[in-house]
């Protein structure tokens, strides 16, 4: 045993690449357990398909949407409500699933266990944030399918608006992702997390015009959704899958990209920012 | 030689508010060395071993763990751990061997995934789900999870809680294996017979104090493990303390003119040392009421 005294020769662990390839072996990981675990996730990952499905059927009788005089063009409610799904998708990817599971994963050990291994917080980071990502891609996808092939949407041609999808999406996704491990420090248990985190999602899926026409909520109310971000990521994808002639309809008349990009990007950082400072492996002398 | 301590302890304390867990405990462990925490539930073993793993901060005294302060120790320091806790209650939807692969990753020097599998007897269960396992088997995984990196320092919180008979005869080869392979061990367990196995060296804690502290075999001193001698005259029973159990016996025979009813010679277990010890902490405790209330 003589070869091996003290402190000597233990390789070094704490580089950045050992961060990031552990961060994508993280990913993997957390895949695999997120697709074995059936039901609920299925259901979450399939609700805003369905909710699509269910608002399409539930109005296919009212005619189009901004249709002319003549009641030529215009587009179908399936088209309408596409953009608010879309970005419901991406709220729930990355609140719903996460809340529950990081908190489900406080309670159980998971955490503790990880604490005590040399795995990096950001790998875990990384981690979360991929497999919500990679969720949230396949989600989108089967999405935009059901609504080309099952109803008829039309989605957009040109690079520039895919562009603008991209980005939007993306942000949205990743900045739902670190508010929420940044809100994970609230529920003291896995089951109450179930309960503090719906109520939340759904009152914010009300006021950012995802289920009811943005403009149909009182001034006060838009001013109020448009602190946070779901309103923006709604009004960002309807910028992506709405007719030009529509952005008349918005509060200031306008995409305004800018400010959808501007709010997503504080809240991202505002979120980062809580992470850091808010999580724990485990919660000391509890 | 092996004198350098790879845990260090001195007046550590913790306290809970007004409800003191530690209230001053010392010890050092060894390199190589198997170390073992015995004490009744709630006497501050789990404590003391989450401080040093760095799940609790302490109160006061001082800790260093493989040359750093637990409170302190980064991903470095703990690369160079294995923590088996004393609870597991994890989900496993994943297989035994895709989680000992994902941890081995963690770890800059792991040990060969298939053979820790084969080292806790899981080999036949190694593409089962953790969750179909029963809890015996589950707690073989957190064993093999412990020791998958290759760690200098073991911590095993009650590592043999749920095994039969057999498993826990298979994890004692391992333990000593793995202590031939240099490994420093610091064990809690409620089963003396595994303390008495296993550790080179033993403290007896109670009430978040160290009554006891020593080589397994030493402990409770020379007296504690005098031989006793019952036999029985008539209907009551006789019991003698000697050294020398066989004179005694031989004496007995010569005088009784037969066979001695009822006779038996024994030598105290660890167990029995370690209650007596306990009952002798107790009654220290009572007769001085002060030391009791921890609380004031």
């Amino acid at each position: 045993m003589s070869t091996r005294t003290g402190a000597t020769a233990t390789p070094k662990v704490g580089s950045m690449g050992r961060t990031l390839r552990l961060g994508v072996s993280r990913i993997w990981y957390e895949l695999r357990v997120y697709s074995r675990r059936g039901d609920s996730v299925f259901f979450t990952f399939l609700f805003p398909i369905l909710m699509l499905s269910i608002f399409a059927v539930a109005f296919s009788g009212m005619g189009n949407l901004g249709a002319a005089p003549d009641s030529s063009g215009g587009i179908t409610w399936a088209a309408y409500y596409l953009p608010g799904m879309v970005a419901a998708g991406m709220l729930l990817s990355g609140v719903q699933n996460l809340g529950v599971d990081i908190a489900g994963e406080k309670s159980d050990g998971t955490l503790k266990r990880l604490g005590g291994s040399p795995l990096p917080l950001i790998s875990y980071f990384i981690g979360k944030i991929g497999m919500v990502l990679v969720s949230a891609i396949l989600q989108v996808a089967l999405l935009l399918v059901v609504a080309r092939f099952a109803f008829d949407v039309e989605l957009p041609t040109d690079a520039e608006k895919w562009w603008l999808f991209t980005w939007v999406f993306l942000l949205g996704v990743v900045t739902s992702c670190v508010l929420r491990i940044a809100l994970s420090a609230l529920p003291r248990s896995g089951k109450s997390a179930t309960a503090v985190v719906i109520p939340i999602v759904l009152l914010l899926q009300f006021i950012s015009g995802v289920y009811l026409q943005f403009t149909m909520l009182p001034e006060w109310l838009q001013n109020f959704a448009g602190i946070f971000p779901l309103k923006w990521m709604a009004q960002g994808m309807r910028a992506v899958f709405l007719p030009e002639s529509f952005a008349a309809l918005e509060q200031t008349g306008g995409w305004d990209l800018g400010w959808v990009a501007i709010v997503m990007l504080i809240w991202f950082v505002v979120g980062l920012f809580l992470c850091r400072i808010t999580f724990r492996w485990i919660r000391k002398d509890s | 030689m092996a004198t350098e301590a790879v845990v260090s302890v001195r007046d550590l304390r913790k306290s809970y508010g007004d409800v003191v867990g530690l209230a001053g405990v010392s010890f050092e462990i060894h390199r190589g060395e198997i170390f073992a925490m015995l004490g009744p539930n709630g006497a501050g073993k789990s404590t003391t071993i989450e401080i040093l793993e760095g799940y609790r901060d302490r109160t006061g005294g001082e800790a260093t763990v493989l040359g750093v302060d637990p409170q302190r120790g980064g991903i470095n320091w703990k690369a160079r751990l294995g923590i088996v806790l004393q609870s597991t209650g994890e989900s496993g939807d994943v297989t035994v061997k895709e989680q000992l692969s994902h941890f081995a990753a963690y770890y800059p020097n792991p040990r060969n995934v298939d053979e820790v599998i084969e080292a806790v007897g899981l080999t036949e269960k190694a593409k089962t789900r953790i969750a179909r396992l029963s809890g015996g088997q589950r707690r073989r995984v957190d064993v093999a999870l412990g020791m998958i990196g290759r760690p200098e320092l073991l911590f095993l919180d009650e590592p043999t809680t749920g095994f039969d008979p057999e498993a826990r005869r298979q994890f004692w080869t391992l333990i000593e294996s793995l202590k031939a392979e240099g490994t420093t061990i610091l064990l809690t367990t409620h089963y003396l017979d595994e303390a008495a196995k296993l550790a080179d060296r033993a403290a007896v804690i109670n009430g978040g104090r160290i009554i006891e502290i020593g080589p397994v075999d030493e402990l409770g001193g020379k007296e504690a493990r005098v031989p006793i001698v019952r036999w029985r005259t008539g209907g009551r029973l006789n019991e003698q303390r000697t050294p020398e159990p066989a004179a005694l016996v031989s004496k007995l025979h010569r005088e009784l003119g037969g066979e001695p009813e009822g006779l038996e010679v024994i030598r105290p277990s660890l167990e029995d040392i370690y209650l007596e010890l306990l009952g002798l902490d107790r009654a220290g405790a009572e007769a001085e009421p002060v030391l009791g209330e921890v609380g004031e």
